[in-house]
């Protein structure tokens, strides 16, 4: 027999494990004293179950019942009022949910493999609705309604890009799924294909029934074997039940879904770069205008849009747009999946709805910086977006928001970086990444980005110089303003912001030939401090390339021009004698 | 069989009628569970089943629930018993869910995950949570 009550009792931190124990037995003895033994289980929960609150909290099951600041006259009265006599303890609620999850509904909860499971969740009955009881305008309309924007990162309106190819006039349309996730830390995109397929292929024959188009492709990154394989398996499904195909559940509405593979290049994220890649051609973008909704695949007007705008398209239709946009904040609507990775104690997917502080999703959600190290800064928006440093932790996440504040929404890449991240390598990282990714077409791009790596270099190498900050400053700017597409343009985008929120960092490389972090290698010194030195001779013995000279009797010194920087030598000494800095 | 509308409705209601009242186990395996060594955990599942002779327990693939720190997640559903997510479950693990909490109705300690939100498409929940 289940028991009638769960009692699930949680901590934030290693340090409250004592006390955790401590109320578990304590719980364990008011509940025998109460002769409840067989009716209540109190159980710990796992450790990593952070929730950004002090000492341990306890959850009650089937109620969902949270309560914190336990007291042992709280304990006693939940024991003998709630649990004995079914009396809810007061000043206590179930607490709202932290997460809200649109795009991820089906992740977790069905076996994307199966048809059925997304059918009997209401999947294709956005699609049935779409084709048989609404016209295109009315699709676009509700689109539109519902404040929808590309969650690739631009954030366009998706009912307006949607119009734009409905209104053109052309004997054939198409609709693209862009699965070419790159961005480093992403990963949503790939977890809902893998999750619940069905939810982007549904949504891309409602968009090709609102614009008038009969087939679709999904370009996707061939690193996602995984999300390939499942979404193959869902076509062919859907295929065989009539709900994709010819005639579609006998409508005379017809929609094919091919699928195409990327080869792994970050442009071809770029739409016009990725019509490029479909079409057969070198993967480089074009000069916008014309759009891709005007004219796209091979001249036609195409619909592209990026996976997460997709998987929302059947919750707005099921739902209504009033529903959807009583959801997040003014003027970004619904929710926003983030892949939260970094220093973070808990890194995972998290929808919120828009509007969300970002101490919320790294604190309460992701549990805070491990180690008890303090938080430095968070990148969104990848190698196009910027750090966003403590003062800004309260900003609500939203487009406009996180432009205002020098960074991007991007695809949802989070990285969370504490005290030991230096700035400046920070900046090389992604830096190294954009030029790596640029394709060469234009010579901003192509050339300032090698320039600014090349400053970059200079600067963690201890050769940098303060002008060589305002030169930086000017080559971002040109590139900003002359690159051909989004990857030249926002190249720059994470030193601008770390020159604005970070100038002491840049200045300690540059004047103080300093690297507080640590990581810059070029600028670290390790020193034996005489004053704690016992003269044991560990560092002598580990040092990899002999630069330790010395014996027990005279003491030891490292040779700075001898010294690989490994840290051996400090990793080993046991007294603490060696100083980094 | 390609369905035409009322076939599809007539489908999707045999669907949500036949779901049966019985023990769900839902194993992530998205790529991230199963880096992390789901495969093997879900293997555990069917092996302790079919050793054990229980009926009436579905073992499910599902896709990631998003908690990758504790991947391989799996979460639990018995009947009259509220829903639990597991993280960390190794096949040793996986075989003492179903000793305890499958068999025994007594949930394991130290392993219990927050579950990360309600589900949308579930009818009344929409007013709560918005």
């Amino acid at each position: 027999m289940p028991y009638n009550h769960y009692i699930l009792v949680s901590g934030d931190s290693e340090s409250s494990l004592n006390r955790r124990n401590e109320l578990i037995s304590f719980f364990e003895k008011e509940i025998a004293g109460q002769n409840l033994t067989d009716d209540v289980q109190v159980v710990s929960t796992i450790d990593t179950s952070a929730c950004g609150m002090e000492g341990p909290f306890i959850k009650i099951l089937p109620e969902n019942i949270y309560i914190h600041n336990l007291t042992p006259e709280k304990v006693r009265s939940i024991v003998q009022e709630h649990l004995a006599k079914g009396i809810p303890p007061e000043g206590t609620g179930t607490e709202a949910d932290k997460q809200f999850r649109i795009v991820l509904r089906n992740c977790g909860v069905i076996d994307p493999e199966r048809i059925e499971d997304y059918i009997l969740r209401d999947g294709y009955s956005a699609l049935e609705k779409v084709i048989f009881d609404m016209t295109p305008e009315q699709v676009i309309d509700e689109i539109r309604k519902s404040g929808l924007r590309g969650r690739g990162g631009a954030g366009f309106p998706t009912g307006l890009k949607w119009s734009f190819t409905k209104e053109a006039s052309s004997d054939q349309k198409y609709v693209v799924c862009n699965a070419d996730e790159g961005d480093p830390g992403a990963y949503m995109d790939r977890s809902t294909l893998e999750g619940d397929p069905h939810s982007v292929l549904e949504a891309m024959a409602i968009a090709g029934c609102a614009v008038g188009a009969d087939t679709g492709y999904i370009y996707i990154r061939a690193e996602y074997p995984l999300a390939i394989k499942r979404l193959e398996l869902a076509i062919k499904q859907a295929t065989e039940l009539g709900l994709l195909g010819d005639n579609i559940l006998g409508s005379g509405f017809s929609f094919n879904i091919e699928i195409r593979y990327g080869a792994g290049a970050f442009v071809c994220g770029e739409e016009t770069a990725l019509l490029a890649s479909l079409e057969g051609e070198r993967g480089t973008p074009k000069p916008r205008p014309p759009f891709p909704a005007v004219k796209g695949l091979w001249g036609k007007p195409t619909v592209v849009n990026n996976v997460e705008t997709f998987a929302n398209i059947p919750v707005v239709i099921l739902k209504g747009s009033s529903w959807f946009s009583s959801i997040g904040s003014e003027k970004s609507k619904g929710t926003k999946v983030f892949a939260v990775t970094g220093k973070v104690k808990n890194s995972g997917l998290v929808e919120v709805p828009m509007g969300t502080p970002l101490r919320d999703i790294i604190f309460s959600i992701s549990g805070g910086i491990r180690d008890n190290k303090k938080f430095k800064a968070v990148q969104t928006g990848g190698p196009s977006g910027g750090v966003i440093p403590e003062q800004f932790l309260d900003t609500p996440i939203d487009y406009d928001n996180l432009t205002a504040i020098g960074s991007m929404m991007g695809s949802g890449g989070m990285i969370v970086m504490d005290e030991d991240d230096c700035m400046v390598d920070v900046n090389k990282f992604y830096l190294q990444f954009s030029v790596d990714e640029s394709c060469g077409k234009c010579a901003p791009c192509r050339i300032g980005g090698r320039e600014l790596l090349t400053y970059l270099e200079k600067i963690s190498g201890g050769q940098g110089e303060l002008e060589d900050i305002e030169k930086m400053k000017r080559i971002g700017k040109a590139m900003q303003k002359a690159s051909l597409c989004a990857l030249g343009q926002t190249t720059s985008n994470p030193i601008q912001s770390a020159l604005k929120y970070f100038y002491n960092e840049y200045e300690d490389h540059i004047v103080h030939k300093k690297c507080t972090a640590g990581k810059c290698v070029s600028l670290l010194k390790f020193i034996i401090i005489t004053d704690k030195c016992v003269k044991c001779g560990v560092c002598k013995r580990v040092c990899p390339v002999s630069a330790i000279s010395g014996d027990r009797d005279s003491g030891f010194l490292i040779d700075q021009s001898k010294c690989i920087k490994c840290g051996l030598c400090r990793e080993k000494c046991k007294f603490e004698a060696i100083n980094k800095g | 069989m390609k369905l035409n509308r009322s076939e599809f409705i007539k489908y999707r209601e045999n669907i949500k009628v036949k779901q049966p009242e019985e023990t769900v186990i839902l194993v992530g395996l998205g790529s991230c569970g199963i880096a992390a060594g789901a495969g093997k955990t879900f293997e555990a599942f069917q092996d302790e089943i079919s050793s054990k002779n229980l009926s009436g327990i579905t073992v499910k693939q599902t896709g990631c629930m998003g908690l990758c720190e504790t991947e391989p997640t799996v979460e639990v559903r018995v009947p009259g018993m509220p829903d639990i997510i597991y993280g960390k479950v190794t096949p040793e693990i996986a075989r003492k869910i179903i000793e305890k909490h499958v068999i025994r109705k007594i949930l394991v300690n130290n392993l219990i995950q927050d579950k990360p939100s309600s589900d949308i498409m579930k009818k009344g929940e929409i007013d709560n949570a918005v």
